[in-house]
Order: structure tokens, then sequence, then C-alpha cells
């Protein structure tokens, strides 16, 4: 039951991460695949049906986190307090950011919401990308599984790090490879030349640097990943959208679920005793609990995947970025 | 201040800010699925326009609350840990649940709607604003749930080994009776709060279109219905809370001595107030047991009460906060209520309403907005020392660990980007109002070049 539950949270985290990381990467390519306001325009309508109901996985993964192993939510979030502060900070931006830019008047107001959009969604994925590797590395748990320290350096610290700096750099390549070939899927004119070339890019350099640091750590992790780089890259060349798109979604997908289970049974480590620790067993909620999480998440969940899919069915034709002459 | 104050205050402070947005997006959502299914069955223009222009409100009202509600899911786990930890078994669920059932439906659904006017067939575009509006009940219900929870713990036993409390039944955490009786009570709050949202934005556009009238009369009858509600459903909860929670309504009326025949106070002043108070007899006894006569206990009896029950300390909250937020919730909503109903008496059979009331008009929503928030600051702080009534203080809840220093700069950061998301969301909001109701006749007219063959 807790292997279940534990599963169906690294689904969720999954979820979220595969499809907001490409709405994401959509935000903060804007003003690279943009060139004018028009052009901008198309790259938010891409993902304008769809941001919320990506980000709710959010709410969905921290939720069912939550109900399902408290002790674990409780140990993350106040152990990175600062840092999701940070994190809630720069979402409310970029919600309301995206769903604000279209109602308001004037180009300029305009510009400021693509810019505000770009940055908060630079800033998250970064974020996102630290706040994955600690959750990787573990935490400086004491042996009542709370983290101690003094002023802002007591949550801060975790997400400064080497790791967590490497972290940062890989999400935001994961974004934007994600956005770049989202993008040259869901649009038609110059938006889609520019992602598509952005793509080809993207994979092939991204499959380097993954040889490099795979070779220099020795971790088949990072070398899987240059696999699905090369490969995203190599079908964005030959105009496979939709296949460079799954491929990179897969990668993001492998790296997720590698993070929540890099540590067996043990979901947070501590950095400072391995017996502090917390295992899933312990941060588990009680079988009653888990219980009525499973007729709710087994009848309510395949509902929600269903309508989301309806949803995508629904607003599938392309947003065309070509300017038509008048 | 110290870490835990700080903490508090950070949680009112979010917390405040995002129920100024939610009972918007009830009553928007519910006041546009109406719109629509009168459209679809009168097929009278006006109704599709009006249609459109609740749904813009919405849609923008709807992304602030999103994103200051994804806030309150993370507080539980970042300030209040060890509440978080104690009590996830039983109070994680609420949040889960609501996520998954509701919220899911929501912001997929009023993106279909949006987004989906010349996708979708008429009728299954009709359905998928009623779902949302569904979407925002259920949403409400599960959460309330999990607040009367900490007002009355009910389904849950505690774990002696662990000191962790484990949930018995879901269905009777729902169905607590706070739950029962504050859900009707919040969300004639939030009528209330929509309506007057409504009321003022179609006076000050009533000269742009004749549909105002029609979109100001049902603003008008949504805030007097609420009141209306309001006060019914606040009678019945102030009843319960009086049997779970004696002391929250010792502390409403500032009575010391537990007193028979007790009498309602107006207005009171005096150090820890009642020196000098206007008082109207046995109405206290009225409204907190339903009879003149009943016994209303006072509470210097509770706190000894509790100190025999729960051991020494203070089991008192703050008293004027407490009498003055519940006088000013019932005052400041009861107003708006009035206003509304003198509104619509005025406009009736067409007059139109005099100029110094429309004047005044656009400043409604500022009422219930008060009053929403008022009984919420009542609620929460009426509660205190406990963070679930009497198994866990607010000083047990906080997560061990956390620097002033820290709770300062989030607490710093989340007023700036609050703040100005609230001059945002108002200018929007008034850009938004300005727009002409109806779209531009003739396809000339419209934004778009029309395609060149």
């Amino acid at each position: 039951m807790i292997t279940f539950w534990f599963s169906i949270v690294v689904l969720a985290w999954v979820l979220f991460f595969v499809l907001e990381g490409f709405d994401f990467g959509v935000g903060l390519l804007g003003p690279l695949v943009g060139r004018d306001d028009h052009e901008r325009g198309a790259v938010v309508r891409t993902i304008g049906p769809f941001w919320d109901g990506n980000e709710v996985w959010l709410v969905a993964a921290i939720g069912v986190t939550f109900a399902a192993f408290p002790a674990w939510y409780a140990a993350l979030l106040a152990g990175l307090y600062l840092p999701m502060a940070v994190l809630l900070l720069l979402l409310a931006v970029r919600g309301v950011a995206l769903e604000f830019r279209g109602k308001g008047d004037g180009a300029r107001y305009r510009r400021r919401a693509d810019l505000a959009l770009a940055a908060s969604s630079l800033g998250i994925v970064l974020l996102w990308g630290a706040l994955l590797a600690v959750f990787a590395n573990g935490l400086a748990l004491d042996a009542a599984g709370s983290v101690t320290g003094s002023g802002l350096a007591r949550s801060l610290s975790p997400v400064l790090t080497a790791e967590a700096g490497l972290g940062a750099l890989a999400a935001l390549f994961a974004a934007a490879l994600l956005g770049a070939t989202f993008l040259s899927l869901r649009t038609s004119g110059p938006v889609r030349r520019r992602a598509r070339t952005l793509a080809r890019w993207l994979g092939t350099g991204g499959a380097v640097a993954l040889v490099v640091i795979g070779i220099g750590t020795a971790s088949r992790l990072a070398l899987a990943a240059a696999l699905l780089s090369f490969a995203a890259g190599l079908l964005a060349r030959h105009g496979r959208e939709a296949l460079a798109f799954t491929a990179t979604a897969a990668a993001v997908a492998g790296a997720v679920i590698s993070v929540f289970t890099a540590h067996g049974s043990v979901i947070l480590r501590s950095t400072l005793d391995p017996a502090w620790s917390l295992t899933l067993t312990e941060a588990a909620a009680t079988p009653s609990t888990l219980r009525l999480l499973t007729g709710a998440g087994v009848v309510i969940l395949p509902g929600v995947l269903a309508y989301q899919a309806f949803s995508y069915w629904i607003f599938r034709r392309r947003v065309s970025s070509e300017r038509v002459p008048s | 201040m110290d870490v835990l104050d700080l903490t508090r205050l950070q949680f009112a402070v979010v917390t405040i800010y995002h129920y100024f947005f939610v009972p918007l997006s009830i009553s928007l959502a519910a006041t546009a699925a109406g719109l629509e299914i009168a459209w679809l069955r009168t097929r009278r223009e006006h109704y599709l326009h009006l249609t459109k222009f609740v749904g813009k409100l919405l849609i923008v009202t709807f992304a602030v609350g999103v994103v200051t509600g994804l806030v309150q899911e993370f507080q539980f786990g970042m300030g209040w840990s060890a509440f978080a930890k104690f009590y996830g078994d039983v109070f994680g669920p609420t949040l889960a649940i609501e996520g998954m059932l509701a919220f899911f439906l929501e912001a997929t659904f009023l993106a279909l709607w949006y987004f989906g006017w010349d996708r979708l067939p008429r009728r299954l575009h009709a359905a998928t604003i009623v779902t949302v509006a569904v979407g925002t009940l259920l949403s409400a219900f599960i959460i309330l749930a999990a607040n009367s929870f900490m007002q009355n713990p009910v389904a849950y036993e505690l774990d002696p080994a662990t000191g962790r409390a484990r949930l018995t039944s879901f269905t009777d955490l729902l169905l607590n009776k706070v739950n029962l009786a504050a859900f009707p009570h919040t969300m004639a709050g939030a009528a209330m709060a929509g309506g007057a949202l409504l009321l003022a934005i179609a006076v000050w556009r009533l000269g742009s279109a004749p549909a105002y009238r029609v979109l100001a009369r049902l603003g008008a009858w949504l805030t007097l219905a609420g009141g209306a509600l309001t006060a019914l459903t606040g009678d019945h909860l102030g009843k319960v809370i009086t049997e779970v929670q004696p002391m929250k309504m010792a502390a409403a009326e500032a009575l010391y001595a537990t007193t028979t025949g007790a009498p309602f106070s107006i207005f009171a002043t005096g150090k820890p107030l009642p020196e000098f108070s206007v008082e109207i007899p046995w109405l206290l006894s009225v409204l907190a047991k339903g009879s003149p006569d009943a016994t209303v206990q006072g509470i210097n009896d509770l706190q000894a009460q509790y100190v025999a029950q729960f051991g020494p300390g203070s089991y008192v909250p703050m008293i004027p906060v407490a009498f003055w937020s519940f006088r000013l919730m019932i005052g400041v909503g009861m107003a708006a209520a009035a206003v509304a109903a003198y509104y619509l008496w005025r406009t009736r059979k067409g007059s139109a309403a005099p100029r110094r009331l429309t004047r005044w008009l656009p400043l409604i929503p500022l009422l219930p907005a008060a009053a929403n928030t008022f009984g919420w600051i009542f609620t929460e702080t009426a509660r205190q020392p406990w963070i679930a009534f009497g198994i866990s203080t607010v000083a047990d809840g906080i997560s061990p660990g956390l620097t002033r220093a820290e709770v300062l700069a989030s607490l710093l950061g989340f007023a700036v980007v609050y703040g100005v998301l609230a001059v945002v969301w108002f200018r929007l909001v008034r850009h938004l109002s300005r727009q002409p109701l109806a779209p531009p006749a003739t396809p000339a007219d419209r934004p778009e070049p029309a395609p060149v063959y």
C-alpha cells in the first residue's frame, strides 16, 4: 500500500514536471522565438488553455504528498522554507502575467506582461532544478527530523550548493528543450521555424554536454538523457515534432523518477547522519487514510486524465504566428 | 514580535488576501453559468454579452485565487510543519481530495469554457461552466471541512505511541456539524461579495448599454438574498459554535460571568470592554441558545473549566478583537444588504436610481469583502490558543527550527507581490469594465485583419 501510494505521488510529480515543464519552457522562450507582439501572442496562446490545468498537478502532487506522507511533506517544506516562498511568489507573478496578458490594453502593457512571464518562468525553472537536486541529495535533518540553523541561511543554504546549481542548469536545459519542441509542434509560421531550429541546436548541444558529464561522473542516467536529447534534436531536424516532444518528455520523466527514487526506501536523506533519514514507512499516513486515498484516487484520477486529454484534443489546432498582409 | 507571532501574522495576511478572491470566483462562476443558461433558453443577445463579460471578470479573479491558493496548500508545511506532521493523516486528505476532485475540474473546464466558445456545441459549452460552478462549491465544502476540523475536531483518534492523529471516517470529517453550518453561511457571504461587485460595475457603466440594468438588478438581488441567508445561516452557526466552542461566543460578547437571560451589546467601551455598553436584553441568550431565558457560560467560568481540563494556561482569546470583528461582520454585511434593497426599491418598475445613490454604489463591493474578512478574523482569532480546538495549540503547530529572519523575509515578499497583484487586478477589472459590452457589429471593426484571398 505504501509503495503503491509512493508511486502515485511520484506519478503526480512526474506529470507536473512534464506538463508544467513545457509551459514553463514556452514562457521563458517567449521573447526568444517571438520577435514582436503578434508572435509573442501566438506563443502565449499555445499554452493559454492548458497551463492552469497543468499547474493543478502541482496542487495535486503537493496534496497527495501531504495526505499520503505527512512527515515528508512537513520536512521538505519546513526545511526549504524560503526557496518555497520564493517559488510561490514567482508562480504567482507568472500565473497572473499569463492570464492578464491578453486582457489589458496596449503594446506596452503586453510587453511588460511578456517580460514578467519570461523572467518568472526562468526563475521558477532554475529554482525547481535546484530544489530537485536537494530532494535527491537530502537535507540537514536532525534527530527530530527538522532542519535547524540561524537566520536566512537555514533554508537558503541547501539551494546554494554546486549540486543545486547543476540541477538548476539541467532544469533550464530540459525546460527550454521541452518548450521548443512543444512550440514547434503547436504553431505554424515563423515561431515554428525558430522553435524547430532551437530544438535542433539544444538537442544536439545538450547531448554533447550530457555525454561529457556522463563520462566525467560515470552516470548512466546522464548518458541515457544524452541519448534522448540527441534523439530529440535529430527528430526536430527531420520535422518529426511530436516524436521530438515525446523524447524530451520521456527524458524529463526519467530524471524526475530517478530523483524521487534515488535512495530506495529512504525518501529524504539526512546529510548529517544516515540514521536520521526519513524512510517511506516512517513518513506514511496510516493504512485507513491510504485506503481512503486509494478509493478517491482510483475513481477521480482516471477521470481527470480523461477530461484533460479531451481539453488537449479540443484545442489541438496549431496556433498560427504568420502575419496576414492587410 | 517573535517567530510564532510573525508566522501567525503571515498566515493571516495570505489567507485574508486569498479570501478576497475566493468568494468572487464562487459567485461569478455561478452567475456566468446562470446567464449562459438564460441565453440558451431565451436567445436574447444581452444575456450572451453579459455572460462573456462576467466570464472575463471570473477568469482574472480565478487566476489570482489560484496562485494565492497554492500558497495556502504549501503554508501548512512551510510554517506549520508540526501540525502537518501530527494531524496530516486527517487534514491532508481534505487538501488532496479537494485538489484531485474539485480543483482539476475548475481549472480544466474553465479553460474549456473560456477558449471553447467556437469549438464546443452550445449545450456542452454551457455544461462546462456549470461544471466549474459545481467545482467551486465542492472545493469550498471540502476546504471548510478542513477548517471545521480545526474548530471542532471529529473523526479522528490519537495514536498513543506516536502522538499522531488517525483518521477514522472521512464521511464524518466532511459532515462535521460545524461544516454543515459554516458551508451555507460562507456561500451566502460569497453570493453577497460577487453580487456587490456586479452591482457596482453595472451601476458605474449603466449609461453605456441597457443590459447593465439587468446586471445591476441581478447583482443587487444576489447581495440582498445573500444578506438574508447569511443572517439565517449565521444564527444557526452561532448556536453550533456555542455548543462546541462556548469560549468563542463568550468572547464575542465579552461576557465574563455566566449569565441567564444574557443581553447582546451593540456597542461597548472600557478596558477589557463592557464597562459601558448599549445592550439589547436577552438577545445573546436567543442568539446562542434560541431562548431568552437560557444560560450562557461566561469567560471566567470557561477559563476555570479549561484549566481543570487541559492544565494551567490562558484559554481566553483576544477579547476586543472577537467583540468588534463579530459586530462589524454583522453590521457591515447588513449594511450591504440594506443598500442593495434600497437600490432595488428605487429602481422598481424601470425607474432610475437617484444620483446620490449611484455615485456611491461603485464602492459597495468593499462592504461584503469587509464582512467576509471580519467573519474569518472572528472565527480564527477567537479559536486561540488552539490550532485544533481542545487537542493542540497554535504554539505546538509551528515548524521547529523556523527563524524570525526567514518569516520576516517571506512576509515582506508576500506583502509586496500581493500588493502589486491587487493593484494590477483592480486596474484590469476597471479596464475590462470600460470595454463595450456588445462586440462591434460589422466584421470591419474587428481588431484582427480580415483574411485576404
